[in-house]
C-alpha cells in the first residue's frame, strides 16, 4: 500500500519515464495526445495514399492501374480509414493535449481508460487493414456499408470488419467519456461553463454526440454481423426484415458523425481568428448555443441521405426542411468569423490562413450541402460526384484544414520551438490550390451526372476527372512537406516564447512552451 | 471543483494489456464465427484466451483502483470523475438498445404493412409480385417469402391471455426482476445506515433473483427452440425478439457478476463505509437500468 502512496509522490517531480515504456504505459494527457496526433498523422498518409491510387485510376477513362474489386476495397478503406482513423484521432489527440491545460485541470479525468482509448485504435485499424491480405479482399461495399452489400454479398473479411469497428467505437465512448467528465468535474475555480474556452465547448457537445450515437453503430453492425452468420433478418425483406432499415440505423449515427468531425474544428477556428484578429472574438454565447442547436437538431436529420430510397413524402418533407434549419445555427457562425475579423489588426501566419481558407472553404461545402438538402434536386444529384465534391469540401478544407491550423497554431506550445513560416506558407498554398483543383470540378461532373463509386466512367467527363486528379497529386504530396515541416519543428527551431502569439488569449499560453509534463498540479486562480 | 490535487496516477500497463486483450478477443470471435462450418478449426481458443486475458487484466485493474481508495488516494473529486463516469457509459448502454428498439417499431410499425401491400411506395409492389398471400401481423410469426431459409414458428412469445397468465414466464420474470430492484434497494438502504447485516442480507437476495431470472429466461429460450419452433431464423419477429431479450439477458448477467463482486467485497473483504460506498453504488445504477430496459421490453416485445 505505501509503495502505491510513494509512487504517487514521486510522480509530480520527475518528467517522463524514459524509453518506450513512456508512450505504451503512459497516463499523461499530453503524451495521450501526441499518440493520437502521430497516429492519425500516419493514418491520413495511408488514406491519403488510397486516394491517390483511386485518383491515378480515374486519371483516365477506361481500367488502367486497379482491377474494378481492388479499386472498391480502395474507396471502402480510404473513407473508413480517414474518418475513424484520421479526423477523429486527430481530434481527439487536440482535446487531449488542450482540454486540460485550457481549463486548468492537472490531466484528464481518468487518465488510464485515456490510455486505453488511444491504445485500442492502433489494435483496431490493424485489424482492419490486415483484412487487404484475408481471402475474398478487404470490405469492398463503400464505407457506409449498406445492406444488403455488407451482408448478402460481402466478402468473409467482413467479420473482421465487424469486430474492429465494435472495438474503435469502445476506444471512442470512453474517450468521449473522459471528455466529457474531464470538462464537467475538472474545471479550475472560476472557469464558469459561460467563459470556457470555445474548443472546450465544442468538444463538450461533440463528446455528446459521440457517446449518444457510437452505440447505435454498434447496434447497426452487430444486426449486420447476425444477419450475415446467424440467420436472423433485420436487413432481409423475404424474412419481414428491410434494407432500408439498415440505412435508417447507419445514418442516425452517421449524420451526428458528421458534426462530430466539424463542431471541434468550429472551436479551433474561433480561437484561431480570435488571436490573429487582435480583437475578441465577436458573439461568444451566440457560438455556444449555435453549436448546441447544431448538435440538436443533428439527430432530426438523418434521412436527407435517404430521399431517393422511397420513403413517404411526409418524411422527405420533414427531413428536407429541418436539414435546411441548420443553416441558421451555422450561417451564425460564419458570420461571427467575419465579424470578429472585420477591423481587426489581422496577420496571415500559416494558422490564420488555414483558418480563413477553412471559413470559405467550409462555407461552399455547407451550401453545396444546402443544394442536396432540396429533396427535388437531390433526386438528380444523389449518389453522383456532386455528393463527393460537397463532402470532401466539408471534410477536407474543413475539418483537415481546421486540424492542420491546430497544429501550426499550438505546435509552439507542444514542443517549444516555431515552425518554420515560410514553409508552413508554402504548404498551406499547396494545400488550397491543391484541394480546390481537386474537388471543384467535381461539382461539374457530378452535375453533369457522373456517378460516385465507379472505377470508370463516359468521356465526357474525362478532362475534368483529369483536372481533379491533377489537383490529388499536388494536394496528396504536398503532405510529404507537412510532415517535413512537423519534424523539423519538432527537432529544433526558434525558440517559442510561453505566450507564443500576441494576440493569444487563454490559460495554454500563461505556462511556459514547451509546456512542462505536469500543468496545473494544483488549480490556477481565475478572475 | 475542489482546491486539493487531484489523483493523477503513475504509468499503468494495465491499459494496453486490455488493448491488447481485446484485439486477441475480436480477432478470436471474428476468425471463429467465420470458421463456424469448419469442424477442425481451433480459432475458438484465440476466443477463450481474449477473454482468459481480459478478465485476468480486468481483475487486476479493478484491484489496483480499490488499493489506491482504500490507500485515501482518492479525493472528493476523483470519486465525483467516477459518478460522472458511469452515468454516461449508462447513457451510452442506453442508446445501444435505443437502436434496437428503433429496429423494433420500424419494422412493426412501418416494414410489415409495406411488405404486406399498405402504402403507396414499392412496398406494395414487391407485395403484389412477390408475396402477395403476406399479410401484416405483429407478432409476426410467419415471414413474407417462406423459402427454405427460414423456420417458421408455430407460436409466438406475446401475452397468451388471462387464463395461461400464470405459465406465462415474461410475467414471473417482471416479478422477480422488479422484486430485485427493489432488494437492491434496501441493500442501499442497509448500507447508508451502517447496517452491513442488512446490506449483505438484501444484496444477496438480490442476486440469487438474478440467477433465477438468468434461469427462466433459459427455461423460455429452450421452450421457444424446442416446442414453439421459434429461433433466430424464423424472420424479423424471432430477429427482433431474441437480439432484444438476449442483449437484456447479457446486460443482467454482467450486472449480476457486478452486484456478486460487490457482495463478496462486504462479505470477505469488508469493503464499503456508510459515506463511501461508489463501487456498490454504481453497480446498482446499472441494475436499475437493466430493470428499466425489461419494462420497456415486457410492454412493447411481449404486451403491445
Amino acid at each position: 500500500m505505501s509503495a502505491v502512496i510513494e509512487n504517487h509522490h514521486d510522480d509530480h517531480h520527475h518528467g517522463p519515464a524514459k524509453g518506450i515504456t513512456r508512450w505504451l504505459y503512459t497516463t499523461n494527457h499530453k503524451d495521450i495526445g501526441t499518440l493520437y496526433l502521430w497516429f492519425s498523422f500516419a493514418m491520413f498518409l495511408i488514406g491519403g495514399a488510397m486516394a491517390m491510387v483511386i485518383r491515378a485510376e480515374l486519371f483516365q477513362p477506361g481500367m488502367q492501374i486497379v482491377e474494378p474489386e481492388f479499386y472498391n476495397q480502395m474507396i471502402t478503406l480510404h473513407g473508413l480509414i480517414m474518418i475513424f482513423g484520421g479526423v477523429m484521432p486527430a481530434f481527439v489527440g487536440l482535446a487531449n493535449w488542450l482540454v486540460p491545460m485550457m481549463i486548468g485541470a492537472p490531466d484528464m479525468a481518468l487518465p488510464r481508460m485515456n490510455n486505453l482509448s488511444f491504445w485500442i485504435l492502433p489494435f483496431a485499424f490493424f485489424i482492419l487493414l490486415s483484412s487487404l491480405f484475408m481471402e475474398g479482399g478487404a470490405p469492398n461495399f463503400g464505407w457506409t456499408f449498406y445492406a444488403p452489400l455488407s451482408t448478402t454479398y460481402a466478402p468473409p473479411s467482413v467479420t473482421f470488419f465487424i469486430f474492429s469497428v465494435h472495438i474503435m467505437g469502445a476506444s471512442s465512448i470512453m474517450g468521449a467519456i473522459n471528455v466529457v467528465v474531464t470538462i464537467m468535474n475538472m474545471r479550475a475555480p472560476g472557469v464558469d461553463l459561460m467563459k470556457m474556452p470555445l474548443f472546450v465547448w465544442s468538444w463538450l457537445i461533440t463528446a455528446y454526440l459521440l457517446i449518444a450515437v457510437m452505440p447505435v453503430l454498434a447496434g447497426a453492425v452487430t444486426m449486420m454481423l447476425m444477419d450475415i452468420h446467424f440467420g436472423t433478418s433485420f436487413f432481409n425483406a423475404a424474412g419481414g426484415g428491410d434494407p432500408v432499415l439498415f440505412q435508417h440505423i447507419f445514418w442516425f449515427f452517421g449524420h451526428p458523425e458528421v458534426y462530430i468531425m466539424i463542431l471541434p474544428a468550429f472551436g479551433i477556428v474561433s480561437h484561431i481568428i480570435e488571436t490573429f484578429s487582435r480583437k475578441q472574438l465577436f458573439g461568444y454565447s451566440s457560438m455556444v448555443w449555435a453549436m448546441l442547436s447544431i448538435a440538436i437538431l443533428s439527430f432530426v436529420v438523418w434521412a436527407h441521405h435517404m430521399f431517393t430510397v422511397g420513403l413517404p413524402l411526409a418524411a422527405e418533407i420533414f427531413f428536407m426542411w429541418a436539414t435546411m434549419l441548420i443553416a441558421v445555427p451555422t450561417g451564425v457562425k460564419v458570420f461571427n468569423w467575419v465579424a470578429t475579423m472585420f477591423r481587426g489588426s489581422i496577420t496571415f501566419e500559416t494558422p490564420m490562413l488555414f483558418a480563413v481558407a477553412f471559413v470559405v472553404l467550409f462555407t461552399i461545402g455547407g451550401l453545396s450541402g444546402l443544394m442536396l438538402a432540396i429533396v427535388p434536386a437531390d433526386f438528380q444529384y444523389h449518389d453522383t460526384y456532386f455528393v463527393v465534391a460537397h463532402f470532401h469540401y466539408v471534410l477536407v478544407p474543413g475539418a483537415i484544414f481546421s486540424i492542420m491550423a491546430a497544429v501550426y497554431y499550438w505546435i509552439p506550445k507542444w514542443c517549444g520551438n516555431m515552425y518554420d513560416e515560410r514553409l508552413g506558407k508554402l504548404h498551406f498554398w499547396l494545400s488550397f490550390v491543391g484541394v480546390n483543383v481537386t474537388f471543384f470540378p467535381q461539382h461539374f461532373i457530378g452535375l453533369a451526372g457522373m456517378p460516385r463509386r465507379y472505377p470508370d466512367y463516359a468521356l465526357q467527363f474525362a478532362d475534368w476527372n483529369m483536372v481533379s486528379s491533377v489537383g490529388a497529386f499536388l494536394f496528396g504530396f504536398s503532405q510529404i512537406l507537412f510532415l517535413f515541416i512537423v519534424l523539423k519543428t519538432v527537432m529544433g527551431g526558434k525558440k517559442a516564447t510561453g505566450q507564443v502569439w500576441e494576440g493569444a488569449k487563454g490559460l495554454e499560453w500563461t505556462v511556459a512552451s514547451p509546456a512542462p509534463y505536469h500543468t496545473f498540479s494544483t488549480p490556477p486562480k481565475i478572475d | 471543483m475542489s482546491g486539493g490535487s487531484y489523483y493523477v496516477p503513475d504509468q499503468s500497463r494495465f491499459p494496453i494489456f486490455m488493448a491488447f486483450s481485446l484485439f486477441v478477443l475480436v480477432m478470436g470471435a471474428s476468425s471463429t464465427i467465420n470458421n463456424l462450418d469448419d469442424p477442425t478449426s481451433n480459432s475458438v481458443y484465440i476466443l477463450y484466451s481474449g477473454f482468459a486475458c481480459l478478465f485476468l487484466t480486468m481483475f487486476f485493474w479493478f484491484r489496483q483502483v480499490i488499493k489506491e481508495h482504500l490507500a485515501g488516494l482518492d479525493s472528493n473529486q476523483l470519486k465525483q470523475s467516477y459518478v460522472y463516469g458511469m452515468a454516461w457509459f449508462i447513457f451510452s448502454e442506453v442508446m445501444f438498445f435505443a437502436a434496437f428498439f428503433g429496429a423494433l417499431f420500424y419494422v412493426r410499425t412501418l416494414a410489415v404493412p409495406w411488405l404486406a401491400g399498405e402504402g403507396s411506395k414499392g412496398a406494395a409492389i414487391t407485395a403484389v409480385e412477390l408475396w402477395p398471400a403476406f399479410e401484416a401481423t405483429w407478432p409476426v410469426i410467419t415471414t413474407p417469402d417462406k423459402g427454405a431459409e427460414f423456420e417458421l414458428a408455430e407460436k409466438s412469445m406475446a401475452w397468451p391471455g388471462w387464463d395461461h397468465a400464470l405459465e406465462w414466464l415474461p410475467l414471473w420474470n417482471t416479478i422477480v426482476l422488479l422484486s430485485s430492484s427493489v432488494t437492491v434497494h434496501f441493500a442501499h438502504l442497509g448500507l447508508k445506515n451502517g447496517n452491513r447485516r442488512k446490506f449483505n442480507i438484501f444484496l444477496g437476495v438480490t442476486v440469487f433473483l438474478a440467477l433465477i431470472f438468468v434461469g427462466l429466461q433459459a427455461a423460455e429460450y429452450y421452450e421457444a427452440y424446442a416446442h414453439y419452433g421459434l429461433t433466430l431464423n424464423s424472420g424479423i419477429y424471432g430477429s427482433t425478439f431474441f437480439m432484444l431479450t438476449g442483449f437484456h439477458g447479457f446486460h443482467v448477467m454482467m450486472g449480476g457478476f457486478m452486484l456478486a463482486i460487490m457482495l463478496a467485497r462486504s462479505v470477505f473483504a469488508g469493503h464499503f463505509e456508510e459515506h463511501d460506498h461508489f463501487g456498490f453504488e454504481a453497480a446498482s445504477w446499472y441494475w436499475h437500468f437493466v430493470d428499466v430496459v425489461w419494462v420497456m421490453l415486457f410492454l412493447f416485445v411481449y404486451i403491445l
